[in-house]
């Protein structure tokens, strides 16, 4: 069963990583290119030489892009249908469709919004070599640290849920989430690393893009989960029956 | 319009059967390493580590990376 499920969670994360493919294709990339010449522009007044293309700039924004998509699909689609085995049966009565659809939602909301609210996604041309390792460091305490805060937020206000009903303890949840995301956002250390002549248009736009394609990716992922899940999960759907 | 025999109630009224947490576990494992390695080689392999030398899985992947969210350069 949890075999199953994980292999339909990696599926549907590819078929959602095709959708978010094409829309960072048409909305991602033209911003990508504008950064990149902004980038060309700047190291030519400043009389750098061309770094040399390992690979070409058409196979970075296709096959490229495709395959970072895919991977990052195939890896939160797995994620996903394990949290989504562990959740099934013990959130409460939702039908398989519905919960797929609730913990897409969560998903995006811990692994990306919060997350990239801190470390915003940054075009080419922001950001120095040099803090690579802190920014890389920084940026995946974050996710971490996103987690537990959903996590216990979650736990949290199930057992005030308990005691003081569904909307108490719910705002309860919510209120604890909201106010240990700003401890731990207000923890770690700023990055800001905009050139100050980057044109702020390009760089809102990227990140719109980078948002808009994770939008895409946790929704449809969510979406088609639900029913590959509901054909394992609900067996009579399928015209087999089998106890328990 | 006619109904069969089956329940009019949906199957989401009753409370599903959660699946057995040993059967899960294995699973679990499984998937999350799996996870690891492939959002490690897509986010930030030739970064701020390198398995494999050079430039070209970065470089490859470049685009993506930004548009993901992902320290890049």
């Amino acid at each position: 069963m949890a075999g199953r499920l994980l292999a339909r969670g990696m599926i549907a994360g590819l078929l959602a990583a095709c959708l978010a493919f094409l829309f960072a294709r048409v909305f991602g990339e033209p911003q990508v290119n504008l950064s990149i010449a902004f980038e060309t522009a700047r190291d030519a007044a400043a009389g750098m030489a061309a770094e040399p293309e390992i690979v070409s700039r058409s196979v970075q924004a296709s096959f490229g892009l495709f395959t970072a998509a895919a991977l990052y699909g195939a890896a939160y689609g797995g994620i996903f249908a394990i949290v989504f085995a562990l959740a099934y049966g013990r959130v409460g009565r939702i039908s398989p469709r519905a919960l797929a659809l609730l913990l897409a939602g969560a998903g995006f909301l811990t692994f990306v919004l919060i997350p990239d609210l801190k470390y915003p996604p940054n075009p080419p041309a922001v950001g120095q070599e040099g803090t690579i390792g802190l920014r890389t460091a920084t940026y995946f305490e974050m996710i971490v640290l996103s987690l537990c805060v959903m996590g216990l937020s979650i736990l949290v206000g199930r057992r005030l849920t308990q005691r003081f009903g569904q909307w108490n303890g719910t705002l309860c949840g919510v209120g604890l989430f909201v106010v240990l995301t700003a401890l731990v956002q207000g923890g770690l250390p700023d990055i800001n690393e905009v050139p100050a002549d980057f044109p702020a248009i390009v760089l809102w736009r990227f990140r719109e893009a980078a948002i808009g394609m994770q939008i895409v990716l946790w929704g449809a992922l969510g979406l088609i989960f639900g029913p590959l899940a509901a054909a394992v999960l609900t067996p009579s759907v399928a015209g087999r029956h089998r106890a328990g | 319009m006619s109904y069969g025999f089956s329940s009019p109630v949906p199957a989401s009224a009753a409370m599903p059967d959660a699946i057995p947490l040993r059967a899960l576990l294995p699973w679990a494992v499984f998937g999350l390493v799996l996870s690891m390695v492939l959002l490690y080689f897509v986010g930030a392999e030739q970064g701020a580590t390198a398995l494999v030398s050079g430039h070209a899985v970065h470089e490859f992947v470049h685009d993506g990376r930004h548009l993901l969210g992902f320290p890049c350069h």
